[in-house]
């Protein structure tokens, strides 16, 4: 089992004649049943051409009816990327997963009020997207680091997403879905969201929780671990060295008055019963220790 | 990205948001031509950085006659300014703002920033202006008001009006705050700011509402669109090791430590700077090379770490995934050739041709520390820091 993704979902990938969407496609076709899910793109100047037997379609919706797609993923450039959002939206897909980093606050502001009360789930921008190991990939994550298993690793990061799936298979155990929300203040799923499902998913055991300095969504997502979660949590929370002010890459991932600091998150995180560690190499065994 | 506050005034009068009339001035020549032209008997002269807190540490002076204009400007042109956002080394007054003075009757505080957890610009406003708004935040929180914005109509009149009346803007001067509210939102807006603060708001004795001051930050993923902006940018308010990274398109910023860091994305660089702390180290620096980086990029990395004076090592911590590992390998390799590897390199390679980048480091016969995990990575590069 796993969530949001699995071998029989049905992708699009937008900007797939672009650089970055053809080399991770064709990755993504390569990994376990990839040339099954992988059905359309989207590019409205080359409706008719083909990526590796991928059919390539004018828009979204023509996409999603001719095919069945469900999810798609976006490769498209910044000043784009927004509105590329919104058509899979408009289509009503399932689940859009955004990679594109450097996508402008004030943007995805918009894209975020224009998707209140329709169906569509957003992942991302500025995520590595998301893996059900052994069925499908959907992102830039390398696909050998990981091996089908029973726990679900969220983050923020997404190498250091790599990180822990690294070190949970180096255990000899395995990863239900790993999941990256993306380093963004404006984004689609949340902490809080995908350990909901991670909950509700009877191929997860436990759960890596991995956060980052800035804003306030690992706190909300631990006092609801705190209340609802039945399985266990341990977490790991990057930037407790980082000086205040100053925007650690990500465009989310800054320390302002005073707010958003790791040691706060970290408190709040173990107040609700999540098992933390303050050393990033030690996440995998942190998650062995709590398995019962 | 940051600009001047006589620079964001600029932006402000382009919106309609009424500021006092004023000019900038590199000496104090200009700064006296300024205030000439300027006319009247009262004049504010401010020192220009990217920085608050300015007036407690001296950086602005009313002058009451042209002579007092030009002796403040010749003691603040040059004088190394300190103050609670400047750090303890401070910064050097290289520009002046000169305004027409203004009667100050009362203070407020205006701001618009983005509400993370409601997904939207919010404008918060609060009666106590010209101090600290985050002690305002943390003492008194009921004094501060706020609304979230509807992107696709700004901030409407009856929201502009309920604010001002909150925060105790008097009743005759609430359609010249509402049209300031508004003004000010949609240079937000329209400028792709991350924050606009305007701090103090003032109302005047000849009953105006004027902003006094305006700070403006920038979404630096949307410069793109805004070269007018970009133009405003002073490289002297910014760290020459952060400029010249940034030109390599390298997220760079320099910390006290003596461990340089070069990691590839940045959650792994913050985690890194954080396992370093915990074995006893201290990290020199934050570096994403990011997941596109070429071998020149790699070395322009080393060579901007090289140039700390304080450090002691090198910490290269990579988990590949866009980023391959062989690619990763030959930039150190360049690097270390081109510069010369003055400190102990550790290198720690997991992910995409990991067998292939480990191959490329043990052949090119360099003195480098290979680490197994990013701990046992960490250990070795605090030791060899440390000359052990």
């Amino acid at each position: 089992m796993s969530i949001l993704i699995n071998k029989d979902t049905k992708v699009i990938t937008q900007g797939i004649t672009g650089k970055t969407g053809q080399f991770h496609t064709k990755m993504g076709l390569e990994y376990a049943n990839g040339k099954n899910c992988y059905v359309a793109g989207v590019n409205p100047k080359k409706p008719g051409e083909k990526f590796e037997g991928i059919p390539i379609f004018a828009t979204v919706k023509e996409a999603k009816k001719e095919t069945g797609a469900n999810v798609s993923v976006i490769y498209v450039p910044p000043p784009f990327a927004a509105a590329a959002i919104d058509e899979a939206v408009e289509a009503d897909l399932d689940l859009v997963i955004c990679i594109t980093e450097g996508i402008p606050v004030r943007d995805m502001i918009r894209t975020k009020a224009k998707m209140k009360g329709r169906k569509t789930l957003l992942l991302g921008p500025n995520c590595p997207g998301t893996i059900t190991p052994g069925e499908l990939k959907i992102g830039i994550m390398p696909g050998h680091i990981h091996r089908n298993g029973r726990i679900g690793i969220v983050s923020r990061s997404g190498t250091l997403t790599y990180e822990a799936v690294g070190q949970v298979t180096a255990l000899g155990l395995g990863q239900s879905s790993a999941v990256g929300i993306g380093g963004d203040p404006v984004n689609g799923l949340k902490h809080i969201d995908v350990l909901k499902m991670f909950n509700d998913d009877p191929g997860t055991d436990a759960v890596i929780m991995i956060g980052e300095i800035g804003g306030s969504d690992e706190e909300t997502a631990a006092e609801w671990v705190k209340k609802n979660m039945k399985k266990p949590v341990v977490g790991f929370i990057a930037g407790l060295t980082a000086p205040p002010g100053k925007r650690m890459g990500h465009a989310g991932a800054i320390i302002s008055g005073g707010k958003g600091t790791a040691q706060e998150k970290l408190s709040v995180m173990e107040a609700c019963g999540i098992k933390v560690t303050r050393n990033p190499a030690e996440m995998g065994k942190l998650l062995k220790s709590v398995l019962k | 990205m940051n600009i001047h506050e006589y620079q964001g005034k600029q932006i402000f009068r382009k919106y309609g948001v009424v500021t006092p009339r004023g000019e900038p001035a590199l000496s104090a020549d200009e700064a006296v031509a300024v205030a000439q032209k300027l006319g009247g008997s009262v004049w504010v002269v401010k020192a220009q950085i990217h920085a608050g807190g300015r007036g407690k540490g001296g950086g602005v002076k009313v002058a009451k006659s042209i002579d007092e204009v030009r002796t403040f400007a010749q003691k603040m042109l040059g004088m190394t300014l300190v103050t609670h956002q400047t750090g303890p080394q401070g910064r050097i007054v290289k520009r002046l703002l000169v305004e027409e003075g203004a009667q100050i009757a009362k203070e407020f505080y205006l701001a618009v920033v983005i509400d993370r957890v409601l997904q939207r610009a919010v404008m918060m406003a609060s009666s106590e202006g010209g101090v600290n708004i985050e002690e305002v935040a943390e003492k008194t929180p009921q004094l501060i008001h706020k609304v979230a914005v509807d992107p696709f109509t700004g901030i409407k009149d009856v929201e502009a009006e309920l604010l001002a009346h909150k925060i105790g803007i008097p009743s005759e001067l609430v359609p010249q705050a509402r049209e300031l509210f508004k003004g000010v939102y949609r240079a937000f807006d329209e400028c792709d700011c991350s924050l606009t603060e305007v701090n103090p708001l003032i109302t005047t004795g000849d009953g105006r509402v004027v902003a006094l001051d305006a700070k403006l930050n920038f979404d630096d993923n949307a410069l793109f669109r805004h070269p007018e902006i970009v133009e405003m940018r002073d490289l002297d308010e910014e760290d020459p090791a952060e400029v010249e990274a940034s030109k390599f398109d390298l997220n760079y910023i320099q910390l006290d430590g003596d461990i340089g860091c070069l990691v590839n994305g940045a959650g792994l660089a913050m985690a890194t700077m954080d396992v370093i702390k915990l074995y006893g180290g201290s990290p020199a620096n934050f570096l994403d090379v990011g997941g596109g980086a070429t071998t020149e990029k790699v070395t322009e990395a080393f060579k901007i770490m090289l140039r700390n004076p304080k450090l002691k090592a090198i910490l290269v911590n990579i988990f590949g995934g866009i980023m391959r590992c062989d690619v990763i390998a030959e930039g150190v390799v360049a690097a270390a050739k081109q510069v010369g590897l003055k400190v102990p390199l550790v290198v720690r390679l997991e992910g995409t041709n990991v067998d292939l980048g480990k191959k490329i480091l043990a052949d090119s016969g360099l003195p480098i520390i290979s680490g197994n995990d990013m701990g046992d990575a960490a250990q070795k590069v605090v030791a060899a820091a440390k000359g052990k």
